[in-house]
């Protein structure tokens, strides 16, 4: 019978079946130090083991500093945590990459990185935005404390299957936009609950056209959609981002692997339990208004009005009113990185659109690298030189000013352009505000000191 | 895991929509590395707003919510300060998927009934009433209103009932399951298998 690529990687990972849920086998498990001291204290509660150290990979992300790293980490609290890490890593016998050494990220930077990442496989970490590494033909889902703990001792999860999505971008993007607009796009016409309890698939011209970075956006933000999982179908795309990488397979392996990874695509006859197109080259450079993704407009648009009320408090939040545009919106921040655009081709593209210009004097711009490997890669392009003499901060990899868990945050009223991927209130500081966009946008709104269209921006 | 049967009193009201883990439980409180006595941080930075009904001492085991409740992100630190702020059941048209599952783990019943349905408890609550929620018979019922039956899957429910621990069940139970999927998959993709 004909399958979709989900049902297909589901199916390669059943362990056992009652009440219409599946025990899932969990092939790869990425660890950071917010989402799993409780999950190592109940192991030990338990008297547990770890039942395969080397199919677990940690890192610590959230709350490291980005800057000032030889002094050591000034906030007690973040050093105990990433310490107790480090402590757990040890005990339980999983690789810890440490956060003075040449691997260390975010960990949905460094998965992909390393070649943990692989198609065909289940992966999950303690963080929602796990569905990034969907982008490879990987069934991968964001699980709480308990859940990592569960996988850690017994390498499996039960789980109900999802229904399945296909969203398909025909066509081609216009210069200036990208995938993250894409994600954006799809958030805005299906709502932030739009793809609750459905698996995404991304397919079309316009996918098939993106790199794995881009592809890794797009599946980052379908947790914003509500989904838990993004998926795309591997490719030579895909393969060439993986071969030769540290932890991919190599020689034989990797023949035998490529051979199975190559059957992983929906059948042309597969049904999907819910079908949306949008045409990629009617995509605009998409902003964020309010406090959720799905408050998103193009960027010559404006706020929608505030039918029976549902808008009040996002907008009041923003510091905006119903029929006010985004262009032209003055900003104090921006903000380029996390796990949805610290990328080297985020680096790039944001670059690109600097040319000679330097940041707004209002503005304070942050540009943080999402691995000490991105970084490194980005000064030997010239980028990093590029940021610092436009007058941007060039950070130490972390996840800094997506979620505000570390010292990178923004004080009360505070605008930001921001290529992250939440703009709840408070997520970049209590009373900040947050506007997602594309990585070059931002560096056009962090030279322009206001909200522009990165496609009348001159190049 | 505390087993959670019946659960009786009062409700608090929170309708708006796409309320996320970060307005539930703020980022920066994620440094703690305990789970016990998270209550205090439940909604923090809301409780500054005059009549937001979170607040110290307001206590009631059951909250009802608006749809898309819990969305964003993964963190069970949202659930950890909800139960320990003394909420046992949270009602809610939707919710996010991370969040609905974990809150299973943490001895809270997370049930979805359509708007309309959801109506006469809003009522209850506003108004001070007892809202009943029995698990074992699978109903929720507003003071001495007939009750309406509300869906769980069979497994979760009964997790609940005994307050069963995930791990040591699948271990106890399907530890053969494991091995012989292990073998087979060791066998068809030994490039998985490289280190152990």
């Amino acid at each position: 019978m004909a399958a979709t690529l989900y049902d297909k990687l589901w199916d390669a990972h059943v362990v056992a079946e009652a009440d219409g849920k599946t025990l899932l086998y969990v092939d790869r498990h990425l660890l950071h130090e917010v989402s799993t001291p409780q999950s190592f204290a109940s192991l030990r509660e338990d008297g547990l083991s770890v039942r395969r150290p080397a199919t677990q990979l940690a890192v610590a992300d959230h709350s490291i500093p980005t800057h000032d790293r030889a002094k050591g980490i000034s906030d007690p609290q973040a050093a105990a945590q990433i310490a107790l890490l480090e402590r757990n890593c040890g005990a339980f016998g999983i690789e810890y990459m440490r956060v003075d050494g040449p691997d260390h990220g975010i960990v949905h930077v460094v998965g992909p990185e390393q070649g943990f990442t692989l198609p065909g496989i289940t992966l999950v970490c303690g963080d929602s935005h796990s569905s990034t590494h969907g982008a490879f033909g990987t069934l991968a889902f964001g699980i709480g404390a308990s859940e990592c703990g569960t996988v850690m001792a017994a390498q499996c999860l039960w789980q109900m299957r999802a229904k399945t999505m296909r969203v398909t971008f025909p066509g081609q993007l216009a210069p200036g936009v990208s995938a993250k607009d894409m994600a954006l796009a799809l958030i805005g016409q299906i709502g932030a609950a739009g793809a609750v309890g459905y698996a995404i698939e991304f397919a079309g011209e316009a996918v098939r056209a993106l790199s794995m970075e881009g592809r890794m956006t797009l599946c980052n933000m379908a947790i914003e959609a509500g989904s838990r999982t993004g998926l795309i179908a591997p490719d030579e795309t895909t393969f060439a981002y993986l071969k030769g990488r540290k932890r991919a397979p190599q020689g034989t392996d990797w023949d035998q692997a490529l051979a199975f990874w190559q059957t992983l695509q929906s059948d042309g006859k597969a049904r999907f339990d819910c079908e949306i197109e949008i045409p990629a080259d009617e995509i605009a450079p998409q902003v964020t208004f309010g406090t959720t993704p799905d408050h998103v407009i193009a960027v010559d648009g404006a706020v929608p009005a505030n039918r029976d009320g549902r808008l009040t408090r996002a907008i009041d939040y923003m510091g905006l009113a119903a029929g006010a545009p985004v262009e032209g919106l003055e900003i104090d921040h921006a903000f380029i990185g996390s796990c949805t655009n610290g990328r080297i081709e985020d680096l790039r593209s944001a670059a690109a659109v600097i040319g000679r210009g330097h940041v707004h004097p209002r503005v304070r711009a942050l540009v943080v690298p999402g691995s000490a490997r991105v970084k490194q890669q980005a000064e030997a392009e010239g980028l990093g030189r590029i940021f610092v003499q436009a007058g941007f901060e060039w950070r130490e990899p972390g996840c800094s000013l997506c979620v505000a868990m570390n010292d990178d945050r923004l004080p009360p009223g505070a605008r930001c352009a921001s290529t992250s991927n939440r703009n709840f209130e408070g997520r970049q500081g209590i009373g900040a505000r947050t506007h997602l966009m594309s990585p070059a946008m931002v560096a056009a709104a962090a030279v322009a000191g206001r909200i522009v269209d990165v496609r009348e921006w001159p190049q | 895991m505390t087993p959670l049967v019946r659960v009786v009193g009062q409700a608090i009201s929170l309708p708006e929509p796409d309320l996320d883990t970060d307005v539930i439980y703020p980022a920066r409180f994620l440094l703690i590395t305990e789970k016990q006595g998270l209550g205090r941080y439940a909604f923090h930075d809301r409780r500054d707003i005059p009549g937001f009904p979170i607040q110290d001492g307001a206590a009631r085991p059951i909250l009802i919510a608006g749809p898309n409740f819990g969305c964003g992100s993964s963190r069970e630190h949202a659930p950890w300060a909800l139960a320990d702020y003394g909420f046992r059941v949270i009602i809610s048209p939707s919710f996010g998927e991370i969040f609905y599952s974990n809150c299973f783990r943490n001895g809270i019943l997370p049930i979805r009934l359509g708007e309309t349905e959801i109506a006469p408890f809003r009522q209850a609550a506003s108004a001070g009433g007892t809202i009943t929620v029995d698990l074992e018979r699978c109903e929720v019922g507003a003071g001495n209103e007939a009750p309406i039956a509300f869906e769980i899957a069979p497994d979760r429910r009964q997790a609940l009932l005994n307050g069963w621990n995930d791990t040591m069940r699948i271990q106890a139970l399907h530890a053969r399951d494991i091995e012989s999927f292990e073998d087979r998959q060791r066998h068809a993709a030994p490039w998985l298998w490289l280190n152990g």
